[in-house]
């Protein structure tokens, strides 16, 4: 009982609506189809791109592409709030109320913000700035073609 | 002494643990989730049409701007501070608050939903300190995931519980979560409250109570239970065993089925035509349908209301409203607002400024697709509002719609400063700088 206050309860988060077909084959005459003993649920990408849906917020980027970390303008981010940011991880930050992408880079025992995009200097966390991190981004999505 | 004598008796609820659990200015916190540069900013939120202010920051109460003030009173002041105004975003709001339940109902096994920024939670079974470790992490949670900060109160009635969320609130020190367990606790909280911010205790009550110089909670407590019952009924007597720690109101767990539903709205200028109010009654008539065909439920009758706006005193006045009987149990939106135009027809009175019209569906019940030897066209129908509702997610809300609905709608709500749906919109998404 004393290590209470460790446990998390998790219920079974929803799922989108998936359909799994339980025969392939009708029940008429005729010869059963081969398949229908191996339908399996349909992939959905919403389970393998969200893991925290109450914590995932979907949000677009928008400027000069951030080459380094494979970012263009119109992409669309994953963005998890649950996870703690870490060392190199590209993330949302929120700097004098503005968010933007960036890359975190700790050094010695400094925090930065880089750009991933040679052309734009990296920014060094200051007090003054009211930076904070506002989530960390797990995906992006890019349009193939345009 | 009544009150320890009271506590006492009843073991079972001083061990019980309740907690409210309230976002704080919920919608200003939603709209900073994506706007930080709002952080410590005054903001204002309006109800629909803009009319009235129904959420401010704490910023904004602090400039001393009111609860349901009406928006062109406040405008002085807001203007004069740099207010950031918003129209109310209930899909934004909807969708945050149902992350925020989601998080809380994996830290309890019960949970009410209270309204779209509070719920009870049931925390049964922790020792003290646990308790209070425990809501510290479903705040921090809840902030970090979701973005919005939340105030806890625990303790062993839902009344009390709130009087503790009142705390948390209140007493910066708490660092937003207050725990009332035992009885010194309890008796001192009592003593900060005043009597009308008890939970049930409305303005009237609370006037008629200030009478007899009851100004506390603690006041109330300490009365005798028979004079309570007198003159206040079963509800106040509730209320006054739950400040005694007597829990007399347990946690809602299943949302009670529905029995009726409303959609009204007021307009944004004065309506004088039929043909205008016919077109806000089909709207909504069209909406409701649809609102009770998401839940599987059919109704029996349906009541249409007009009335104009009585705070013009100048004006004519005129309300009145009138209940049809649909000829079987439906939820098909063609019956409902051909039932409903039917309705308005009688009641509508030339001569007057419509103010607010609404449509309200009565004896809701699970809709059951059996058909009456008589109604051959239902199932007809019924495929009908299958594929508009189908065609109407795929493509948006209103993509196909009943005619009589009307395409100009001069009468639309009005929502000048609205956010974009950051949260359930694509095209809404909020764009961040690369």
């Amino acid at each position: 009982m004393s290590k209470k206050n460790d446990i998390l309860i998790f219920k079974n988060e929803p799922k989108s609506k998936r359909i799994t077909p339980f025969f392939l084959d009708s029940v008429s005459a005729g010869f059963p189809s081969p398949a229908t003993d191996y339908m399996e649920a349909k992939l959905d990408l919403n389970e393998y791109l969200v893991r925290r849906p109450t914590a995932t917020y979907i949000v677009k980027a928008k400027g000069p592409s951030m080459t380094d970390a494979g970012i263009s303008s119109g992409d669309l981010l994953i963005v998890d709030r649950s996870i703690t940011p870490r060392n190199n991880n590209i993330v949302i930050a929120s700097i004098f109320g503005d968010l933007t992408v960036k890359k975190l880079k700790k050094k010695d025992h400094s925090l930065f913000l880089i750009s991933a995009n040679s052309e734009y200097p990296s920014i060094q966390i200051k007090e003054e700035m009211e930076c904070f991190i506002w989530g960390v981004v797990t995906y992006v999505i890019h349009k193939a073609t345009t | 002494m009544l009150y320890t004598k009271l506590l006492h008796k009843d073991h079972n609820s001083i061990n019980k643990s309740i907690a409210l659990i309230d976002c704080n200015n919920f919608y200003a916190s939603c709209e900073r989730i994506f706007n930080p540069k709002l952080i410590g900013h005054p903001i204002v939120v309006l109800s629909n049409n803009d009319g009235c202010i129904i959420a401010r920051s704490k910023e904004a109460k602090k400039l001393g701007i009111k609860m349901g003030e009406p928006y062109f009173k406040a405008k002085n002041i807001i203007e004069k501070n740099n207010v950031r105004v918003f129209s109310s975003n209930y899909s934004l709001y909807g969708d945050i608050s149902q992350r925020v339940m989601e998080i809380l109902s994996s830290f309890a096994s019960d949970i009410e939903i209270y309204s779209i920024d509070e719920a009870f939670l049931n925390l049964n079974g922790f020792e003290n300190y646990e308790l209070n470790t425990y809501c510290h992490k479903i705040r921090k949670i809840i902030k970090k995931w979701v973005g919005i900060p939340v105030s806890i109160g625990v303790a062993p009635t839902k009344t009390l519980s709130k009087i503790a969320n009142l705390l948390a609130k209140k007493k910066l020190n708490y660092n937003g979560v207050c725990i009332l367990k035992n009885l010194i606790e309890i008796k001192n909280a009592l003593k900060l409250i005043p009597i009308e911010d008890v939970w049930g205790i409305g303005r009237k009550l609370s006037l008629f109570l200030k009478k007899y110089n009851i100004n506390s909670a603690y006041h109330f407590s300490q009365m005798d239970r028979g004079w309570i019952r007198k003159n206040m009924g079963v509800v106040g007597e509730k209320t006054y065993l739950e400040l005694n720690g007597i829990s007399c109101l347990d946690l809602d767990l299943l949302p009670s089925d529905k029995k009726s539903c409303c959609v009204s709205r007021s307009f944004s200028k004065p309506i004088e035509k039929l043909l205008d109010l016919e077109e806000s009654i089909s709207t909504y008539g069209s909406r409701v349908s649809e609102k009770i065909r998401e839940e599987g439920l059919a109704a029996e009758s349906l009541s249409v209301f007009v009335l104009t706006n009585h705070f013009k005193r100048r004006e004519k006045q005129y309300s009145n409203s009138i209940k049809m009987h649909l000829p079987f149990p439906t939820n098909n939106s063609i019956n409902i607002i051909k039932s409903a135009l039917e309705g308005i027809r009688k009641i509508y009175r030339p001569g007057y400024r419509y103010k607010k019209t609404g449509v309200i569906l009565y004896g809701l019940s699970k809709h059951n697709t059996t058909k009456g030897l008589l109604d051959c066209d239902r199932e007809v129908s019924d495929s009908i509002m299958n594929a508009v509702d189908k065609i109407n997610n795929k493509y948006g809300s209103s993509t196909l719609k009943v005619a009589s609905e009307g395409l100009e709608k001069v009468w639309k709500m009005k929502r000048a400063n609205v956010s974009p749906c950051y949260t359930t919109r694509f095209d809404d998404l909020i764009e961040v700088k690369l």
